[in-house]
């Protein structure tokens, strides 16, 4: 017998608060991506432990999904980090008071 | 209704190690001062969700995620740290917001215990069971039941996935493409053309800025010789 679907569902939902409280705690917004993908992958996690608990190849594909929207997100969010680096020399968060009018 | 029904060795093993590997590498990510120890944490996260997906027989998914996660979205990340600077430390005990952390964490303590209760009381899993087709497709492989459920119920959601990775790449390279004041190189940004108002005030928040840059930069590299 498998390991039952509740315990990766807890352990999705660990990593998914884990990755809730360091975007909500740091500063830095190459580590708040970090945390964006963690809880990412708190929810593919789950994706994927519904698609065998429910027998349906859907969960997995939307896990597909989600690793193309990451990818895409990760690639522009970068690109902003950088577009903001060049003129603030900082990535922190608190520093983007700056782009108020 | 946890011990209900009772895995394997194996498997349990499995499990253990994977699950004490990601949560030992998300802990990692949110508690390390350097950011290049944050990505090397985040990869082991990655690895342990790998192996679940494995052990949750979603093969092809645990190859992609490796492929793609560790193998291109950290470096991807590990590249932008090195393009910053990676000398920079983060000071990790100042705390701008007085209070900020306690309410966080019982914030997300409150969420999480809402979405365990919500669980149990759900038992977890309900619904209809293999609507978008089932998940081994008689005697199958995984892969086959994949790319049969991608390219045919999920084809147009995966076309459009085309057109996102085309928007993602022009945007990148909108964001990353250096203003073109620097090749001009006249006093005081004499470009012509419509684009000169945004360009001027580029240059005045860069002139402000600069000084700012290297009082940030230097001495945290004084700090922390390579």
């Amino acid at each position: 017998m498998s390991i039952p679907g509740q315990w990766y569902l807890i352990l999705a939902a660990a990593l998914f608060s884990i990755g809730a409280l360091g975007l909500l705690i740091r500063r830095n917004v190459l580590v708040m991506f970090m945390c964006i993908e963690l809880m990412l992958n708190a929810a593919n996690l789950s994706f994927v432990t519904f698609s065998r608990m429910l027998g349906d190849i859907g969960g997995q594909v939307i896990v597909f999904f989600v690793l193309v929207v990451a990818a895409a997100e990760v690639v522009v969010g970068l690109g902003i980090v950088v577009a903001i680096f060049r003129r603030r020399a900082n990535a922190s968060a608190d520093d983007l008071h700056a782009l108020k009018g | 209704m946890l011990g209900a029904v009772h895995p394997t060795l194996p498997d349990s093993a499995t499990f253990a190690v994977s699950a004490a590997v990601i949560i030992g590498g998300a802990l990692g990510v949110i508690s390390s001062r350097n950011a290049v120890h944050a990505a090397l944490s985040l990869v082991m996260t990655l690895f342990g969700v790998a192996v679940l997906f494995i052990e949750e027989q979603a093969d092809f998914l645990a190859v992609v995620q490796i492929i793609v996660y560790a193998g291109a979205i950290v470096v991807l990340f590990l590249f932008v740290i090195m393009f910053l600077g990676v000398d920079r430390q983060e000071n990790v005990a100042y705390e701008p917001l007085r209070g900020q952390r306690p309410l966080a964490l019982l914030l997300v303590v409150v969420v999480l215990g809402g979405v365990l209760a919500l669980g149990v009381s759900a038992h977890w899993a309900t619904g209809a069971h293999a609507v978008a087709g089932p998940r081994t497709a008689g005697g199958h492989s995984n892969v086959y039941a994949l790319g049969k459920a991608v390219f045919t119920t999920y084809l147009f959601a995966f076309e459009a996935t085309a057109g996102l990775l085309v928007i993602a790449v022009v945007g990148a390279v909108v964001l990353a493409r250096r203003p073109r004041r620097e090749a001009a190189a006249g006093p005081d940004g004499e470009v012509p053309g419509p684009a000169d108002d945004p360009e001027g005030e580029r240059a005045e928040l860069e002139t402000v800025g600069a000084p700012q840059a290297d009082g940030d930069t230097s001495p945290s590299q004084e700090e922390v010789p390579r």
